[in-house]
């Protein structure tokens, strides 16, 4: 992994059970009911699966099962590849118990590639250094950063 | 078929050595191609080519200082890139709290379904 690499952070509080949490993030029957519509997963290490968005959907690939505190997959890369650092983005949940409540993070990573048209994907896989996620780091900071005049 | 936009914008970016030259030009406000020049491992040349490209992005944008020209990054533009990604953290909070209700339910429907059990 890399370190530079732009991710999103995001956490909740929830009044209930680590195991409970676990079953709403791995269950397809659960997934499809807060993620996508349609779901397909084997949930394990290197399982395959779908996420279906309407009438759009692209594959999943299952990284880590940890039952019940971690829980990652890999979508979002291009057709016909095999997801993997640098052509995907990565989700991890982790899942702490904070007394009578669990505490659920998630990270997505190599979100550098959103949006990018594929031939760019391409090239940024073949030149990426590392640089792009302190960029985007400075980019957040802009107008703070500007010489005034 | 006309380019979209959003496609220029990242096509420009996606460059590492044109990235380099936005990069230099975030940190110093306003440079002209010369200096930028001697602070990057290539040439004169690639530095104004990286600059054409960049300007056509609307990334950044360029006047006339006496004889020279000075380049100057376009923030509302790189906002955009940033918009991006404030996108994503909010559906990852919708979602999230998607999870929360889901599970808050479930244990409710689970300790009304085996009261008392062990106790």
């Amino acid at each position: 992994m890399n370190a530079t690499e732009y991710k999103i952070e995001r956490e909740i509080v929830i009044d209930a059970p680590v195991e409970v949490v676990w079953r709403t993030i791995t269950e397809p029957d659960q997934i499809s009911q807060w993620f996508a519509d349609k779901v397909e997963l084997e949930v394990e290490p290197g399982g395959h699966g779908y996420l279906g968005f309407g009438d759009q959907g692209g594959p999943v690939l299952v990284e880590t099962v940890d039952p019940p505190s971690r829980f990652s997959f890999r979508w979002n890369h291009p057709a016909g590849e095999e997801p993997a650092a640098g052509n995907s983005l990565l989700v991890e949940f982790t899942l702490a118990t904070e007394g009578e409540q669990t505490r659920l993070r998630v990270v997505e990573s190599g979100l550098d590639l959103l949006a990018w048209p594929a031939a760019e994907k391409q090239r940024y896989r073949d030149e990426h250094n590392g640089g792009w996620g302190k960029f985007l780091d400075r980019l957040a900071r802009l107008p703070a950063e500007r010489p005034k005049g | 078929m006309t380019a979209d936009p959003d496609d220029e914008l990242w096509a420009a970016i996606a460059d590492p050595s044109r990235r380099r030259v936005l990069d230099l030009l975030v940190r110093r406000g306003e440079a002209s191609a010369s200096s930028l020049a001697g602070q990057v491992p290539f040439s004169r040349q690639a530095v104004s080519k990286h600059l054409v490209v960049l300007e056509h992005a609307g990334l950044i944008s360029r006047r006339k200082l006496g004889r020279e020209v000075l380049y100057q990054v376009v923030a509302a533009r790189l906002d955009e890139a940033t918009r991006a990604m404030a996108d994503v953290a909010t559906q990852w909070d919708q979602r999230l709290y998607s999870i929360k209700r889901l599970a808050e339910a479930a244990h409710e429907h689970a300790k009304t379904e085996t009261p008392e059990r062990g106790r």
